[in-house]
């Protein structure tokens, strides 16, 4: 079965290929996915990300499962708005889902997640959060519209009233807030400035039509998925599971060591991987030339073997990028085998594209 | 659907071909094969002078989503490639069936043309995938 958005029409109406998506019909893009590429890149385009899962949690000990649920510690957060990234892990320190967690106060965080993990996301939160005095409620209720790009800010605020406007007003990198029925986040998965934006279902036709009378491009799955991974931003799936520690994924930065006495998920086997350096590590790909580096390909890197997790032609570098999952011994170059053949590629940070500028 | 020109001859593997009326043959890929692979980013043409048989990869054509092989509809000799297809790739997306064009074949025997499908047979063979 195939649910869909309550912005499955407005697609439709904008000639999208739909495609299924873990079990979403979804647009996987307008026409040309280079093009809604390029306009979140240099202008302002939108995304329907109603699909992601949001969950709110509640209660008097709502902190303290969040510092057990997670390998970041919602303790540091002491802002209402303030936004933070992290996983949630198993036992065996794989990454269950990564997600993003909104603080309210400390007896409300909303959460999140994606859409693909949905019933076991559900299922964990459900589990480890028996233990605890908190309520954990899905919120079906609400559409979610990405706007990224330079102009994305600027076009959204020709259609908030006053008040949203001034509560947006200088509103920092990842924090959300809620006025009136909307609300409004700064957060996003594009490397570009924007929005989130939580609206009520049934306003959330009406408010991807006032985006687009703005001249906000619609984008689909397509250009999300190379806009993200120019970010050099995880896609759970691919780059990282329940497999993989997030030592192994560019995700060490998502995790709070301190204190030391935080016992949350996953952390005896981190602690240990971290003491012995003994996980593989995230890295970029660059490949100037002809062709496309795609996942799944072996990549040999001194002292080893790894595996491309995502691989896109860059539509803004003009060159093909990837994420890569390779041994810590590797080097600054490594061999991919592409098309039978064996071609060489640089190795760099894994992030390729910030706010329309290579940092490659 | 896919426009599908009735004056072109169709392989299976989605490459048309045009009778230039000279004994040389114009190739490229369908309508059809264009919106399956979606933004083109990168063509990877043979050279002027190959030889190519029937059947054989001679081409890439690489796309956002996949990289996918152009097959020779004919033998021949390469007589002509679409360089400007180096620059502009996305031509194949948005003029598949003219400016778009990959090659140019002069044909070592006419007769395989019989081994391809016209609109309506090629028309077919899209409905069945």
């Amino acid at each position: 079965m195939t649910s869909k958005t309550v912005l499955h029409a407005k697609h439709l109406e904008a000639g999208a290929k739909m495609v299924d998506f873990h079990g979403w019909e979804m647009p996987i893009n307008y026409g040309s996915q280079i093009e809604e590429h390029n306009a979140v890149r240099t202008d302002a385009g939108m995304f329907d990300v109603s699909h992601m899962t949001i969950v709110d949690i509640e209660g008097p000990q709502a902190q303290a499962f969040l510092r057990k649920l997670v390998a970041n510690d919602v303790a540091k957060l002491t802002v209402p708005g303030k936004a933070l990234y992290t996983g949630m892990l198993n036992e065996q320190g794989g990454v269950i889902d990564d997600l993003i967690i909104y603080f309210f106060s400390e007896t409300f965080y909303r959460l999140v997640v994606n859409s693909a993990t949905r019933e076991k996301d559900l299922a964990h939160l459900a589990n480890v959060s028996s233990d605890f005095d908190v309520t954990v409620t899905e919120r079906p209720e609400f559409a979610m519209i990405a706007v990224q790009g330079p102009n994305a800010k600027a076009k959204t605020a020709t259609l908030l009233n006053a008040e949203q406007q001034a509560a947006v007003e200088g509103m920092k990198p990842f924090f959300g807030v809620q006025v009136g029925d909307l609300f409004i986040a700064t957060t996003g998965y594009t490397g570009e400035d924007g929005y989130e934006i939580v609206v009520p279902n049934d306003q959330a036709a009406d408010l991807w039509q006032q985006l687009l009378d703005a001249g906000v491009a619609p984008a689909g799955l397509g250009a999300r998925d190379t806009l993200r991974l120019e970010a050099g931003m995880n896609l759970y799936g691919l780059d990282m599971d329940e497999s993989v520690s997030p030592l192994a994924a560019n995700m060490a930065w998502t995790i709070a060591w301190e204190p030391e006495d935080r016992d949350f998920i996953g952390r005896d086997v981190l602690v240990k991987q971290r003491a012995e350096k003994s996980t593989d590590k995230l890295v970029g790909l660059v490949f100037e030339e002809k062709g496309v580096l795609r996942s799944g390909s072996k990549v040999i890197v001194d002292g080893g073997i790894g595996i491309i997790t995502s691989g896109t032609f860059s539509p803004t570098l003009g060159f093909s990028v990837a994420l890569a999952r390779v041994p810590r011994s590797t080097g600054d170059t490594a061999q991919v085998e592409m098309r039978k053949k064996l071609v060489n590629v640089k190795v760099v940070k894994p992030s390729f594209v910030r706010n329309g500028k290579s940092i490659i | 659907m896919s426009n599908i020109p009735s004056e072109l001859k169709y392989a299976p593997s989605h490459e048309w071909v045009r009778s230039e009326g000279d004994g040389t043959f114009t190739v490229g890929i369908s309508e059809h094969a264009q919106e399956l692979l979606g933004d083109m980013v990168f063509v990877e043409l043979p050279e002027v002078g190959d030889e190519v048989d029937a059947g054989e990869d001679c081409a890439v054509a690489e796309s956002v989503k996949a990289a996918s092989d152009i097959y020779a509809p004919i033998s021949g000799e390469i007589v002509a490639i679409n360089e400007e297809l180096e620059d502009s790739p996305e031509t194949v997306n948005s003029d598949a069936y003219g400016d778009g064009w990959l090659f140019r074949i002069k044909a070592s025997d006419e007769s395989e043309l019989d081994n391809l499908l016209d609109a309506e047979g090629y028309s077919h063979t899209i409905d069945e995938e």
